[in-house]
């Protein structure tokens, strides 16, 4: 599973595991301006992937790709072993953006009893996912009137109704504090346990080591594609901050050779 | 496209407005005050007579138009539409949802905002009062439904708000308020005929003073509840489940 920091782009890991995700020379346009140019990856499924890389590096232009609520140029994103936004994915996966997409003028459970309904998940869902995410001292609390925490833990728990295969997490951690990013990571593996895929991205460079591979990215191409282990002897180092910067510094010549300066002197 | 999801997104539309109390009191209330200001202004004369109808159209198809055009791009701002859309949502039951929840709300207003022009301001009705009701309520419904066309158009807070001067206004200044249509010059005439806020206005009219027959009447209404309609497929078609 060591793996091919030399050409990442054209040569993913071939993982183990049957793949949750496979995208090849995928591009994508955001606002006008190409965010990914020719990304090609593979998420394994029944793992916690995370997907890691600066602000700007296309981790929310991938997943949006991937839900299919994103325009994509070019390439193709097969999810589940279907075509990326096929209508039967949208029960099979789910979905967290990265602000907590809940309605605050509902009380936690009004949101998760309408996002049940819109599923046709079972009616028990909703109980079982308020349980999972530790919500049940506030649900009947608006949603606006909760902490940062709390409301994007609503926003996790309406991910998970409907015990969706596969779990798209946009820096679903974000704004937490140490206890509560330590639980929902708990929790993460739990879900990965029962079988489910996660692909979470951060831009945390500590949350990597939570996860079983790692997708680094940066200026929309992929630095890296490996377990943590991988990344970390490529590299030489212990840590994934320094295996990350020496992964640029090492990528910079052959993954952007055209404008390298400019970017860098963004 | 299911019942299930339309009901559940009318249900939950209602459910947040709900907790919302000073809106229901201004969406309920305000058309009211405003018919009453605009009687009270002409009280000494008996202009209101005249425009007391197109009032009853007037009003309520605006509110209904901002109110209802403001809360889904709300939804779009806050991430919640892009949830929906990457969930097993119809764009149908979506904009269906908004209209069945919002028609409600219009219902009760026009109700209130017609009951105070007759009962309270005096406005005299020589028609049926049930088909000048039927009318009002079709034309807060088409408020409604262009609002939620607008909205699919509008990125920004700013740009909704503005589609109001530029889809209401012009219905507003050519739909025979100021000057009967008959009287515009002939362009604006022509294309005074076209515009929905022109048939309701029309229609509440002559139920007002009993100048044309139900048929008649029931024709206009037919129009503006085909405006609706289109209105509310265009809305659907219009949203995009993939963004760039």
């Amino acid at each position: 599973m060591m793996n091919s920091s030399d050409v990442p782009q054209h040569a993913p890991a071939a993982p183990t595991a049957p793949a949750a995700i496979i995208t090849q020379d995928l591009h994508v346009h955001r606002g006008g301006t190409p965010v990914l140019e020719g990304l090609s990856l593979a998420v394994p499924s029944g793992m916690i992937v995370g997907l890691l890389g600066p602000s700007g590096s296309g981790k929310t232009t991938l997943m949006r790709s991937i839900v299919g609520v994103q325009l994509v140029k070019s390439g193709t994103i097969e999810v589940l072993g279907r075509p990326a936004g096929s209508p039967e994915l949208r029960r099979r996966v789910g979905y967290v953006t990265q602000q907590a997409s809940v309605y605050d003028d509902l009380s936690v459970r009004q949101n998760l009893v309408y996002f049940r309904r819109i599923l046709g998940a079972p009616a028990s869902d909703v109980a079982r996912v308020i349980e999972r995410t530790d919500l049940g001292t506030v649900e009947h609390r608006l949603a606006g009137t909760l902490s940062g925490g709390q409301r994007s833990r609503v926003s996790l728990a309406a991910a998970l109704l409907g015990s969706p295969e596969l779990l798209v997490l946009d820096e679903p951690t974000v704004g937490l504090d140490p206890v509560l990013r330590v639980e929902l990571w708990n929790m993460f593996r739990a879900l990965a346990a029962d079988g489910t895929t996660l692909l979470v991205s951060s831009h945390v460079m500590d949350e990597a080591k939570r996860c079983d591979r790692l997708l680094l990215m940066r200026d929309g191409a992929l630095l890296a594609d490996d377990t943590v282990h991988g990344v970390l002897g490529v590299t030489g180092t212990d840590d994934v901050e320094t295996a990350f910067l020496r992964l640029i510094e090492r990528g910079e010549a052959d993954l952007r050779p055209r404008d390298a300066d400019e970017e860098a002197s963004r | 496209m299911t019942l299930a999801r339309t009901f559940a997104t009318a249900g939950r539309v209602l459910a947040q407005i709900r907790h919302d109390p000073r809106t229901i009191g201004l969406l309920l209330v305000v058309p009211s005050l405003l018919i009453g200001l605009v009687a009270w202004i002409f009280v000494d004369t008996d202009v209101f007579g005249d425009i007391g109808p197109a009032m009853i159209a007037l009003f309520p198809f605006i509110v209904m138009f901002l109110v209802t055009s403001i809360a889904t791009l709300r939804e779009r701002r806050s991430g919640t539409l892009e949830r929906l859309l990457s969930m097993p949502m119809g764009k149908g039951d979506f904009i269906l949802g908004y209209a069945l929840a919002f028609g409600m709300l219009a219902v009760a207003q026009t109700a209130i905002a017609v009951s105070f022009a007759v009962w309270v301001c005096g406005l005299e009705i020589e028609g049926s009062i049930w088909l000048l009701f039927a009318v009002a309520v079709a034309d807060a419904l088409l408020g409604t439904a262009l609002g939620l066309l607008a909205s699919a158009f509008a990125r920004t807070e700013f740009q909704v708000v503005q589609f109001m001067p530029l889809l209401v206004f012009p219905q507003i200044l050519l739909g025979g308020i100021f000057i009967p249509r008959d009287q515009l010059p002939a362009a604006l005439e022509a294309i005074s005929e076209w515009l929905p806020l022109s048939f309701a206005i029309d229609a509440l009219q002559a139920v007002a003073t009993d100048s044309e027959s139900s048929e008649w009447i029931v024709a206009k209404l037919v129009v503006i509840g085909a405006w609706v309609v289109g209105s509310i497929v265009l809305g659907s078609i219009t949203l995009r489940r993939r963004t760039a």
